[in-house]
């Protein structure tokens, strides 16, 4: 494999470690009004991401700044013909992470519901678009945007249900697996569809077998949440979004610009090679303390007995 | 206008407000940290107050710091991708590595903090906000390694109009890096440090009844505190005493960082960047015992001279004769930057901090430690007035801050990279004055509305002061979601 290869696999990987990761962050985010009937069950909801959203949104930064660093053309090209939808991107991103770090902070009914509107539409809008730049890079059709916003849309409010079924006990846990099948209604054909568009067009046989992974994990994640096996469900939708991303960046291989090789766009290889060193000391100790706080905080959250209204 | 004026003007504007809290979140972190250490380590119950105190406003400042600064990793690609292609061989590097090693250590660790109280042993808990605190200080470190690199590009050589890595320990030990992180670092400091006074002041005022100002009142009426008088106060004697002289501590040591650096920086900008060591003084010619203006007409003959070469008599390169060499050998082209923004930036950058740090030695005498006078141990009492000036010197340190920015990215212009690339060869070539004029607007308001509430949310919780200590430490079960608004979130 060659370091632009590699690198571009290191790529691939961020971003999957991204869409997995803030995947169930914007789903919880996008349910909270729906999973709740009070405060406290707000409060226990956007408590299950509470300590890791931050953490998983720097997947997000490493993705666009390994690009930058890898592959200049690339990260210019894609960041400015995109213009309008990343600074929609960049917005909900802000409304959203302002709105989950205050959230504890304020003290009024009004100051709550501004923050929760910021959580909620952040995730929809950011979940959304998301899919849809990518849906457009690979067709550029107004068809692929949309059904690739919904893809990853609908995706990720699936992964975020089963996620707090998972992270939660008691009325909440319910409605989160009633979300997460609901939710399958429209991922389910969102993702046959989306999954074998692709393999078909770029006709690789790796890329169908990780279709059909996607799409038997996506089958599988919702079988799993149906009969309440929270754990495994979720190691099912990971997988899916997974494959999912593994299947889309086949598809971007070798031009992931239209007009621009993966060749053209790298950085010189003594560039790649420091890049290789760093990433190989740094990862490992980010996946491992990361995996620690997962530990942490592997407890489902119980609801707050003592009912204090918040004024 | 053209969609390069504003693309400049959104570029500074949204990183000048990224870093109106970067510089908080670097240094009270630092802060908060030492607090918490202190009270594990003499388990004295008013540090843990001051702890959750200045903990809940490091967050509520630390959350804009994290959307703020996503802007940043997006911009370079958005508005100036021709730039991004030009440089991200070498400058993408330290932008990674800011991710990998410090951005990830940050958020992570700065998690397990602020939901950990409960679940973690003790020493463990403030290992991860030391780490997260490293973190913070690490992010500096390869973000202004980076911005250094514009400056003074090192390690690189230009093939195929592209800049291309050759030596990535070059970058990262760039004379002007070495220079610029401390002293960034340290006016960090000193912000953190200012705002840490502020606040102290005012809780000093009012513990003792007194307005911010003082106030002519009506014969025979007591002043009435014009404080929030609906929150009960609850004191501790010597609590904000502790915070301010910790804080003075910090900011008078930052402060001597902040002025050698700044004062390395200088005698850097000589050889590196002689046009904004030029436009600093608006000096028009190349001169030997080149004067220094304190303010416009008065010159101090021979002081640029030993700013910039620590002798009164070396030679300093003058904005025309400097233009004329540029354009002899990058072509004819206007290589002066704004002169009275620079001229004027540097100015106020050092009145402003170093009115701060004079401030912080100030205090540090004021409160001095009393001779031991037979048994009699009192201690000097904060004198009101000096209160009084703690809060009115809040903005102080951040507008120096701001303004050796505005010194450092305006003085470099028309350079994006000096010598190798111009700012208006920077520039996103597909991306439409409507599309920027579009972004620009929306952040401008997006922005400004979250300052207003950014800026409420403090006040308040500055205003609602430190929760009351637990009579006993109680250890609630951490997986019960809490209702009321709890210390830390
Ligand atoms: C509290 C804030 C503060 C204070 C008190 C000072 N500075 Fe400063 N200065 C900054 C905050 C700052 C800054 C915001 O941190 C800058 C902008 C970029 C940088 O590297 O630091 C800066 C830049 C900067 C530069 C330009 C470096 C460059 O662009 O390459 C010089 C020459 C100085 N400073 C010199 C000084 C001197 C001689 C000071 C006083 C003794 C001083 N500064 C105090
Ligand atoms: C690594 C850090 C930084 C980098 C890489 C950087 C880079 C740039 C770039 C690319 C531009 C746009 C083109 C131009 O007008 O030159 C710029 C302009 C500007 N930057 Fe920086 N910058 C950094 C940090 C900062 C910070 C922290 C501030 C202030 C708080 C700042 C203030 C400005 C301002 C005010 C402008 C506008 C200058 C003008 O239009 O004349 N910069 N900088
Ligand atoms: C213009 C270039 C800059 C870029 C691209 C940039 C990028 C970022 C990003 C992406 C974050 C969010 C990290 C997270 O989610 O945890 C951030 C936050 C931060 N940045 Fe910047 N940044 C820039 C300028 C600076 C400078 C010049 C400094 C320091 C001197 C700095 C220090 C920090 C710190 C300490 C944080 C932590 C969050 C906070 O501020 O509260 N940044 N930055």
């Amino acid at each position: 494999m060659t370091l632009t290869t590699f690198w571009f696999t290191v790529i691939a990987f961020l971003w999957t470690g991204y869409f997995v990761l803030e995947g169930f962050d914007f789903g919880v985010g996008a349910l909270m009004p729906l999973l709740s009937r009070n405060e406290a069950d707000r409060k226990q909801v956007i408590g299950t991401i509470g300590p890791v959203w931050d953490g998983n949104e720097v997947w997000l930064i490493t993705a666009v700044g390994a690009m930058f660093a890898a592959f200049p053309a690339w990260y210019s090209g894609l960041l400015s013909s995109f213009y309008l939808p990343l600074f929609l991107i960049v917005g909900g991103l802000i409304v959203r992470g302002v709105g989950l770090e205050w959230r504890g902070k304020v003290s009024s009914r009004r100051e709550l519901a501004l923050c929760d509107a910021g959580i909620v539409t952040g995730s929809v809008l950011t979940a959304f678009l998301w899919g849809a730049i990518f849906g457009n890079l690979l067709y550029g059709t107004a068809f692929a945007t949309v059904l690739g916003g919904a893809l990853s849309l609908t995706l990720a409010v699936l992964h975020g249900a089963v996620f707090v079924a998972l992270k939660t006990t008691g009325p909440v846990r319910a409605r989160a697996r009633m979300a997460a099948l609901l939710a399958s209604v429209g991922a389910v054909p969102a993702a046959v569809a989306a999954l074998s568009a692709i393999p078909a067009d770029h006709g690789s046989a790796w890329m169908w077998a990780a279709a059909l992974v996607a799409v038997s994990t996506l089958a599988a994640g919702v079988a799993l949440a149906w009969r309440r096996r929270e754990g495994m469900a979720f190691t099912a939708t990971a997988t899916t979004i997974a494959a999912t991303t593994a299947t889309l960046f086949g598809a971007l291989w070798p031009a992931p610009l239209p007009g621009l090789t993966v060749a053209e766009a790298a950085s010189a290889p003594y560039t790649l090679t420091v890049l290789t060193w760093i990433g190989l000391i740094a990862l490992p100790g980010v996946i491992a303390y990361q995996s620690w706080t997962y530990w942490v905080f592997r407890k489902r959250l119980t609801s707050a007995v003592s009912d204090i209204s918040v004024h | 206008m053209d969609a390069l004026d504003l693309a400049r003007w959104q570029f500074g504007v949204t990183t000048v407000y990224h870093f109106l809290f970067v510089p908080l979140t670097i240094g009270l972190g630092v802060f908060v940290a030492g607090l918490q250490t202190a009270w594990l380590r003499t388990g004295k119950e008013h540090y843990l107050r001051l702890t959750k105190f200045f903990g809940k406003l490091f967050l509520i400042n630390f959350a804009m710091g994290v959307v703020t600064g996503l802007v940043q990793e997006f911009q370079f690609g958005m508005n100036w991708s021709d730039y991004s292609t030009f440089v991200g061989d070498v400058f993408g590097a330290p932008l990674a590595m800011e991710a990998l090693l410090a951005f990830f250590l940050e958020s992570t660790f700065l998690g397990l903090w602020i939901f950990g109280w409960d679940r973690l042993p003790r020493k463990a808990h403030l290992a991860c906000l030391w780490a997260a605190v490293i973190g913070s200080n690490l992010s500096a470190y390869f973000i202004l390694a980076a911005n250094a690199w514009m400056k003074h590009p090192v390690g690189y050589e230009v093939v195929g109009g592209r800049a291309r890595m050759t030596d990535l320990w070059a970058v990262l030990t760039n004379s002007t890096a070495l220079a610029q992180i401390p002293h960034v670092v340290a006016a960090a400091f000193v912000v953190a440090g200012g705002f840490v006074i502020a606040v102290s002041g005012y809780q000093i005022l009012r513990e003792r009844g007194l307005p911010l100002t003082p106030r002519r009142t009506g014969r025979g009426l007591p002043e009435t505190p014009d404080l929030d008088a609906t929150v009960p106060l609850r004191r501790t004697p010597g609590m904000w005493r502790t915070a301010l002289r910790g804080a003075l501590v910090m900011t008078a040591i930052a402060g001597v960082v902040v002025a050698g650096s700044g004062d390395l920086s200088g005698q850097l900008l000589r050889e590196q960047q002689p046009m904004k060591l030029a436009a600093a003084e608006g000096l028009r010619h190349d001169t030997t015992a080149a004067p220094f203006s304190p303010v416009p007409g008065v010159e101090i003959p021979g002081l640029l001279s030993i700013l910039a070469a620590h002798d009164p008599n070396a030679q300093v390169q003058g904005i025309d004769d400097i233009q004329r060499r540029y354009a002899t050998s990058f072509g004819t082209a206007d290589y002066t930057p704004n002169l009275p923004v620079v001229f004027w930036s540097f100015r106020l950058m050092i009145y402003f901090g170093m009115a701060a740090v004079g401030l912080s030695v100030l205090g540090l005498w004021l409160t001095r430690r009393p001779r031991k006078r037979r048994g009699s141990r009192t201690e000097r009492p904060v004198p009101s007035w000096f209160a009084r000036l703690c809060v009115l010197a809040l903005p102080l340190p951040t507008m120096a801050i701001i303004a050796g920015w505005l010194l450092s990215e305006i003085g470099r212009q028309p350079w994006t990279v000096q010598g190798e690339l111009m700012t208006a060869a920077s520039v996103s070539p597909g991306v439409s004055l409507a599309e920027v004029a579009i972004t620009l607007a929306a952040f401008t308001v997006l922005y400004g509305v979250l300052a207003l509430a950014e800026g409420a949310l403090m006040l308040r919780h500055i205003k609602a002061g430190p929760e009351p200590a637990p009579a006993e430490p109680v250890r609630s079960d951490p997986d019960a979601v809490r209702l009321t608004p709890t210390l830390m979130y």
